[in-house]
């Protein structure tokens, strides 16, 4: 590890060693320096913190619980394992974090219109509900192959009162999703923001991003210090554009004991073409709007991504993750797809929690770190999201349901 | 700034048709689209039809300021198997053939994985004049400054109606060749109205110094680029172009062309 006698906490951009910064056209520059400013603003008013801490504990439900799956750790090397509970936050998963903050800021600077992009529908329907409680407009862009692999969520933002955009243009997944909402903001800047779902994009997202969601780790610290009388040894996240990876992460930067673990969604094997394992296979480059670490090709066109899961299928990662890889601080290995659903399995089957596909590669990646550190570790982690959404697709994998989406007789 | 815009082959080009005529139509095309040899094909027939300065688009996965024409044309150039150095390829090979000045139209992130200087050397050896950046801006982009200026490049920033002063400023103290003036906030593709934005941000651009300015982004007519021309040095059209293209081929766009040139009083 490179130097960490100041607090690695304290990285706040634009820049993340040598990551981040901001490549966009002009047209989108006074927007993201407006919000800059209006987010700095914000930070040093303890009015703003009281409203998002009040929306945090009356609409979202935090602090979220801690939840130890002894029956579930006896499988990871019999390991203690931790689940913080994101997936019980509304909504169901960690994605409301960021939407609330950004849409305070959003009406803070006088915008009425807000767009977002989403993958697996979680973020689309996090900031379709926070448009609803705010009267504000709602347009989501999702590619138009996860609109079919999630057509429950694009029902539950429908029926939130948002419009629902699906993408035709490029792969039809999350990155063309991200393109296409980048476009509506370039013409419909002066009415409307951009509520990105990840600490990735332009100076100042991954940053305020990374604030709103940091808070996910700030309780669990507190939470296990409360459980355990001690750090965990581990804190594991999945990692897609990385926001919940960094919300968990962020608190235990500076203690150097804990290690951290990203996973990320390697689908049928990283060394396949058929993976989204961007820090394990991909090198540095600049996508949507940062300097960061992606898959491409030798001539630096993005390539398409492969995960079951729709949240992670993504070919970039936020700024953060890639610096935080390249110091050492964290590590980010790769899960495939059936050892996720192998593991969402049996964390139904075990404890009765039905997670997220996403949470799963988290869940997978703590089966394997559980064995390599033995029965004395304690593991903490992410449980981003519930798996309501996935049921369909968990079901089929399984031969539970046939291809109509009828259970089995 | 002056002396260095003075001796750059697009900047000379557009004032050359600021003394002969209204003014310079820059015209866009992507590298590759229908086929390598079919895109040279048009962009020169675009320069024997009355453009003064080729704008080439270089395809890229994922063309955030591209409206559903350009789009399409470059998913079918990548498909097509477009490869990178296609484009010194084509710069060439139309240089061979015409005189206009060629500009590069490039995202980012191929330029980086290329390498910076590399490209700047490939290009400039291809007789290629500079590169426009949509999402390379003067404040990010050191590294590109430090090779254009190494290797005589232009460079073409965009200003845009949102732009603040300062940034205006920037964006012409950086420019050689031109500063693209974005006409409207949106993405490419035509427009039936050109927004009054255009001709205010001209105006302000001016206050900050600009001797050559072109006007991009909607526009798709001669009497758009005739309206253009009264107040800034040059008109860009592209959409409208690829367009005629797809639909009817070299012949087609080269008919589109002198129509369009006609906007600008030849």
């Amino acid at each position: 590890m490179t130097d960490v006698s100041h607090s690695l906490r304290a990285e706040a951009g634009p820049f993340f060693g040598e990551f981040g910064g901001r490549f966009m056209p002009e047209s989108l520059i006074a927007a993201l320096d407006e919000l800059d400013e209006a987010y700095q603003l914000a930070k040093l008013d303890p009015a703003f913190h009281q409203e998002l801490a009040a929306l945090g504990r009356t609409y979202t439900g935090r602090p979220s619980i801690l939840t130890e799956v002894p029956r579930f750790g006896r499988h990871a090397g019999g390991a203690r394992v931790i689940l913080k509970r994101e997936d019980l936050n509304h909504t169901g998963s960690h994605k409301i974090n960021n939407v609330l903050g950004q849409a305070l800021i959003a009406r803070r600077i006088g915008k009425t219109r807000l767009i977002a992009e989403t993958g697996a529908g979680q973020h689309g329907v996090a900031t379709a509900t926070a448009a609803a409680l705010f009267g504000m407009e709602c347009v989501v862009y999702m590619g138009e192959v996860d609109t079919e692999r999630q057509a429950l969520n694009v029902a539950r933002m429908r029926l939130l009162g948002a419009e629902v955009i699906p993408v035709k243009s490029g792969t039809r997944t999350l990155k063309d999703a991200l393109n296409e909402a980048f476009r509506d903001w370039v013409a419909n800047v002066e009415n409307t923001h951009y509520l990105l779902g990840t600490v990735a994009g332009p100076h100042p997202f991954p940053v305020m991003v990374r604030d709103f969601v940091k808070v996910i780790g700030e309780e669990a610290r507190q939470q296990v210090l409360e459980l355990t009388g001690a750090l965990p040894d581990a804190v594991t996240a999945c990692v897609g554009g990385g926001s919940n990876a960094i919300g968990i992460f962020h608190a235990f930067l500076d203690d150097t004991s804990v290690g951290l673990y990203g996973y990320e969604a390697a689908g049928l094997g990283a060394d396949t073409e058929k993976h989204a394992a961007t820090i394990t296979k991909g090198r540095p480059g600049v996508l949507h709007g940062s300097r960061s670490i992606m898959l491409q090709d030798a001539d630096g066109q993005t390539l398409d991504s492969h995960s079951i899961s729709a949240g992670l299928d993504y070919p970039g990662v936020g700024p953060e993750h890639a610096w935080l890889a390249s110091i050492g601080r964290a590590n980010y290995r790769p899960i495939t797809d059936d050892a996720a659903m192998q593991a969402f399995r049996l964390l139904c089957s075990t404890e009765g929690i039905i997670p997220a596909i996403e949470s799963a590669h988290a869940l997978a990646g703590t089966l394997e770190l559980g064995r390599e550190l033995g029965p004395d570790a304690t593991i903490l982690v992410s449980l981003s999201g519930r798996g309501d959404k996935d049921v369909e697709t968990a079901g089929r994998y399984f031969d539970v349901l046939d291809e109509q989406g009828n259970a089995k007789v | 700034m002056s002396q260095i815009i003075h001796e750059s082959p697009v900047a000379s080009t557009i004032a050359a048709a600021n003394a002969e005529r209204a003014g310079a139509l820059v015209g866009y095309l992507p590298v590759g689209f229908p086929s390598l040899d079919a895109s040279v094909d048009a962009a020169v027939a675009l320069v024997e039809n009355g453009v003064d300065v080729l704008e080439l688009g270089l395809p890229y996965s994922d063309p955030v300021m591209d409206g559903p024409v350009i789009q399409a044309a470059t998913l079918a150039s990548l498909q097509a198997g477009f490869r990178l150095t296609d484009a010194f390829t084509a710069v060439e090979r139309i240089r061979a053939r015409v005189d206009a000045p060629v500009l590069l139209m490039t995202y980012w992130n191929p330029v980086l994985q290329y390498g910076v200087d590399r490209f700047a050397d490939d290009l400039a050896a291809a007789g290629g004049a500079g590169l426009i950046t949509p999402d390379l801006t003067v404040d990010s982009g050191a590294d590109w400054l430090a090779a254009s200026d190494r290797t005589g490049l232009d460079r073409v920033f965009l200003a845009a109606p949102t732009s603040t002063d300062a940034r205006l400023r920037l964006a012409v103290e950086n420019s050689r060749g031109f500063v693209y003036t974005v006409s409207t906030m949106g993405i490419t593709g035509a427009r039936a109205d050109l927004d009054a934005a255009a001709r205010t941000l001209v105006a302000r651009l001016r206050e900050q110094g600009a001797d050559s300015l072109a006007v991009g982004i909607g526009v798709s007519t001669a009497e758009q680029i005739a309206e253009i021309l009264g107040y800034a040095d040059g008109a860009i059209v592209g959409s409208a172009l690829v367009k005629a293209l797809a639909d009817g081929g070299v012949a087609a766009v080269g008919r589109l062309a002198a129509e369009l040139a006609t906007g600008t009083g030849r």
